[in-house]
């Protein structure tokens, strides 16, 4: 895999979630090359090409998103936000935060981090599909992400 | 009109691409809470509560969103970007860019300076009315807006 022509990256723990969403963003958008990470340390070694991703890819090359549940065990997804936002090589990749629940105290602080949305995901499989569709719509088609 | 209800500010100085954005926002039954003002220094003055706007709140609005086109005479969109990220009781809003030009230089300049998004207008007018129904969905029922709320 050429880790350097990744355009999206997912950070789901949850796998019946990450299935869904893979799927979707792929029919959202052509030349989709997802990557999927299931844990925060994982995520920050590819961001960073640490650890196991040290020499595979490089830091001019980034994702032009970002899919972050912040709900995750091991290292949790505010503290993955705070360092892709603290960082000045990584900062400007858009951020989507996605959480499970109404955990409202999260939503100041992840903007505050520099989060570029925060989506709160709806229940149900249907309701969820849709709320990727219009993500990527949003995220994959519309928006411009950085050089 | 209720000022302190208002959740979106469209920051646009061409008066037919404003139309079509609440049109199109109006169709979604999204714009009953849209805002628009012409310049910079009036987005300034709106959102801090200032000069004609001094008087007309109870407490300032929670904006949800600023919809903001960096070509504008007066105060350009990128220094008012830089205004509202600067202070603390509106840093958190997010601003979406809306520019004509794909020029990289000035994007990348754009989310250095804490901009959430960044939209190229699109030239047909059928896609720039898709454009603005697909923001409007994401931005005003699908994303999570930050609960900073500024007291007057």
């Amino acid at each position: 895999m050429d880790y350097n022509a990744i355009n999206v990256l997912l950070v789901e723990d949850n796998l019946d979630e990450a299935e869904l969403a893979m799927r979707q963003l792929k029919k959202n958008r052509m030349n989709t090359r997802l990557l999927h990470i299931k844990d925060g340390e994982e995520a920050l070694d590819f961001i960073f090409a640490t650890g196991k991703y040290d020499g595979l890819r490089d830091l001019q090359h980034s994702p032009d998103l970002i899919l972050l549940d912040i709900q995750m065990p091991k290292l949790n997804g505010i503290e993955v936000l705070e360092k892709i936002k603290g960082d000045e090589r990584t900062r400007s990749i858009p951020v989507v935060v996605l959480t499970s629940s109404n955990q409202n105290p999260n939503v100041q602080r992840c903007y505050e981090l520099g989060a570029n949305s925060y989506i709160v995901k709806p229940i149900g499989i249907e309701n969820y599909t849709e709320a990727l569709k219009r993500l990527g719509i949003y995220w994959q088609i519309l928006n411009i992400p950085p050089g | 009109m209720q000022y302190d209800s208002i959740d979106i500010l469209l920051v646009e100085d061409n008066m037919d691409d404003a139309e079509i954005a609440f049109r199109e926002l109006k169709k979604g039954h999204l714009a009953n809470n849209l805002f628009h003002v012409k310049s910079g220094q009036e987005a300034i003055s709106f959102v801090f509560a200032q000069k004609k706007y001094e008087k007309k709140y109870k407490k300032r609005p929670a904006l949800k969103v600023i919809l903001l086109d960096i070509n504008m005479p007066g105060i350009s969109g990128t220094e008012l970007l830089q205004q509202l990220k600067n202070d603390e009781t509106t840093r958190d809003i997010p601003v979406i860019m809306l520019t004509s030009s794909r020029e990289t230089e000035e994007i990348q300049k754009c989310y250095d300076l804490g901009a959430s998004s960044y939209i190229i207008k699109p030239l047909n007018f059928d896609a720039f009315a898709h454009a603005v129904k697909d923001f409007g969905f994401f931005w005003l029922l699908l994303n999570e807006a930050p609960t900073t709320r500024a007291e007057l």
